[in-house]
């Protein structure tokens, strides 16, 4: 698949000298839905900014579609609409007008019949002459929407776009964002909600103090770094695990009746037919056998918390 | 390749703004002006003679349209773009494929245009006070819009520059007002102790005021090709310094 957004060892020292970024590469491939996670601060909203032009980089380059971001901005930024984290928004202006305005910002000549149509989607239609500051805050988010997509952009950020959103105006942009990908759209997105990322992306990044740490699809992630576990039940307790069974470095519940084994789910050899077996052998009585699989937030919690990268 | 559609909505959505807070926009440096006019036309200009023939109710008419285009133009053209600087929604033009000419262009001729707009109510105004004759309009129309493009200049430059509303108040008071005050709007230079006249030199307002009150009556302080060069001296230092700004995303990218 070609790569639309192609980031380049890119590096963010603010001002005041903190490393928001450090060294980060990443390809955006052309019509996927990228999730990017990390916990606050970890420099997502500042990647999401550099790309879209509004901060500085100190170092590294960004390719848009094969363009420089900064030596030819006006093709990079006519292809990215932007969704910012906080609501910012002109209060005193109505709704049609600011989306006019939007549209006229980058460059795209009027188009009343293609904004009706958007706001139709984002069920904004009936509040077009209202004004910005007369919206609850939902509105206000779907009005951000409007705006972004105001001059038909090719990719589209959206940074934290559930963040103080309601059930149902999530499910309205989970299925805007389903059309909009099938239309073509890139979409990149932020979220600290990791059964969002798990629902809707391809593939899903990780980033922690200003470094990428894993970038992959999502199901190769939960297969490449997901535990699973199995758990044994025994019919009587135990005090402690058999000499025999220390081989598969075993959990005792602390009533003494179950056994955790946990095993690398992509390895070739489990070693679950042997664990039985040796179970058998040592005289414990099995009730009942479970296993599980790691979620994306087990392994997004486990990569934050250790120190260590993941190649 | 010029991004045409954000010049005009940039433009389009400024004067809006203007349009909407109208009262404020247009009628209040219409009233000041009439007030100026009845305090120092009338009350105190009837006890003045005329200065070198000219009554001192007409006399004081360019000053006054002067006073109103400065303040005015610093005033909306800082409010303008320190706004979205405030609020974040500077994230938009940011984020657009616009230059810094084009932001420029839309922001600060949009201030210019509503200063000039105001300037030429203030002249119309002043003509049901006393009797205007304006001896070389072209002149007048050169300096008025001038004027109105970098004062304009100038107010962007000071809603870059802040950093709060404070400051955003803070050079139009402690700057503007008192050169506009000094700079010859209701007298002549010669008027002053021969001190006062070097320092007055100093005042850019002061060739401003005389250039275009000479475009009226043909009566000013110093030459009016030194005027017109004063201008564009100070016009082309604020470009400057706006360029520069941009130039290095002064307060604007990190
Ligand atoms: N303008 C700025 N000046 C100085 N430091 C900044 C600036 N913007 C962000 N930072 C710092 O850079 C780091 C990364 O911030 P960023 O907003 O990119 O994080 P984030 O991943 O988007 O976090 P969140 O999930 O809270 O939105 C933070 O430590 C933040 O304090
Ligand atoms: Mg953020």
């Amino acid at each position: 698949m070609n790569s639309v957004i192609s980031v380049t060892n890119l590096s963010k020292v603010y001002g005041g000298g903190h490393r928001a970024l450090n060294d980060v590469s990443l390809d955006i491939r052309a019509g996927e839905i990228l999730a990017l996670l990390g916990p606050n601060g970890a420099g997502k909203t500042t990647l999401i900014s550099i790309i879209c032009g509004i901060v500085n980089p100190t170092e590294g380059s960004v390719i848009v579609d094969g363009h420089d971001i900064i030596d030819e901005y006006r093709i990079t930024r006519s292809k990215i609409g932007l969704v910012p984290q906080e609501l910012t928004l002109s209060m005193f202006v109505s709704v049609w007008d600011t989306i006019c305005f939007s549209r006229g910002l980058f460059g795209k000549k009027p188009d009343p019949a293609y904004l009706e149509q958007l706001l139709k989607d984002l069920s904004l239609w009936d509040k077009k002459d209202n004004d910005i500051l007369t919206l609850s805050g939902g509105m206000k988010r779907r009005v951000l929407i409007a705006k972004a997509l105001s001059h038909e952009p090719e990719i589209l950020f959206l940074d934290e776009p559930t963040a103080g959103v309601d059930v149902e105006l999530r499910k309205d942009m989970w299925d805007l964002v389903e059309k909009l990908r099938q239309s073509g759209v890139t979409i990149i997105l932020t979220t600290h909600y990791i059964e969002e990322a798990e629902e809707i992306a391809d593939r899903v990044g990780v980033i922690n103090k200003g470094e990428l740490i894993v970038i992959d699809e999502k199901e190769a992630l939960k297969h490449k770094l997901g535990k699973r576990q199995m758990i044994v039940e025994l019919e009587e307790s135990i005090s402690s695990i058999p000499q025999s069974l220390t081989l598969w470095s075993l959990e005792l519940s602390s009533e003494g009746d179950q056994l955790t084994y946990t095993y690398d789910s992509h390895s070739e050899h489990t070693g679950i037919a042997e664990l039985l077996r040796a179970i058998d052998q040592a005289g414990l009585l099995l009730k009942d056998v479970n296993t599980s699989q790691s979620s994306l937030e087990d392994i997004f919690i486990n990569l934050v918390n250790t120190p260590s990268q993941v190649s | 390749m010029m991004n045409v559609q954000a010049v005009k909505v940039i433009y389009k959505y400024e004067m809006l703004r203007a349009w909407d807070t109208l009262l404020q926009s247009f009628a209040s440096p219409v009233i000041s002006t009439v007030l100026y006019f009845v305090v120092f036309g009338s009350a105190i200009g009837g006890r003045i003679e005329s200065i070198e023939g000219v009554s001192y109710g007409a006399f004081i008419v360019p000053g006054l349209i002067m006073l109103a285009l400065l303040t005015q133009s610093v005033s909306n053209a800082s409010f303008g773009i320190y706004f979205p600087r405030f609020t974040g929604t500077i994230y938009e033009t940011l984020s657009a494929p616009i230059s810094y000419i084009e932001i420029i262009l839309g922001y600060v001729g949009a201030a210019a245009s509503k200063s000039f707009i105001i300037g030429l109510i203030i002249l119309a105004t002043a003509g049901f006070f006393v009797e205007l004759n304006v001896v070389h309009p072209i002149w007048m129309m050169g300096f008025l819009i001038l004027t109105c493009i970098s004062f304009s200049l100038l107010g962007f430059i000071i809603g870059l520059w802040a950093e709060s509303f404070e400051q955003l108040q803070l050079i139009p008071l402690l700057v503007i007002t008192p050169l506009v005050f000094l700079g010859g709007s209701f007298y002549t230079i010669d008027m002053l102790p021969p001190a006062w006249q070097t320092v007055s030199l100093f005042n850019p307002v002061v060739y401003l005021v005389s250039g275009f009150r000479w475009s009226f009556y043909e009566v000013s302080d110093v030459s009016v090709h030194i005027s017109l060069l004063m201008v564009l001296l100070f016009a082309s230092i604020c470009l400057t310094i706006v360029w520069w700004m941009f130039k290095t995303g002064y307060r604007l990218k990190h």
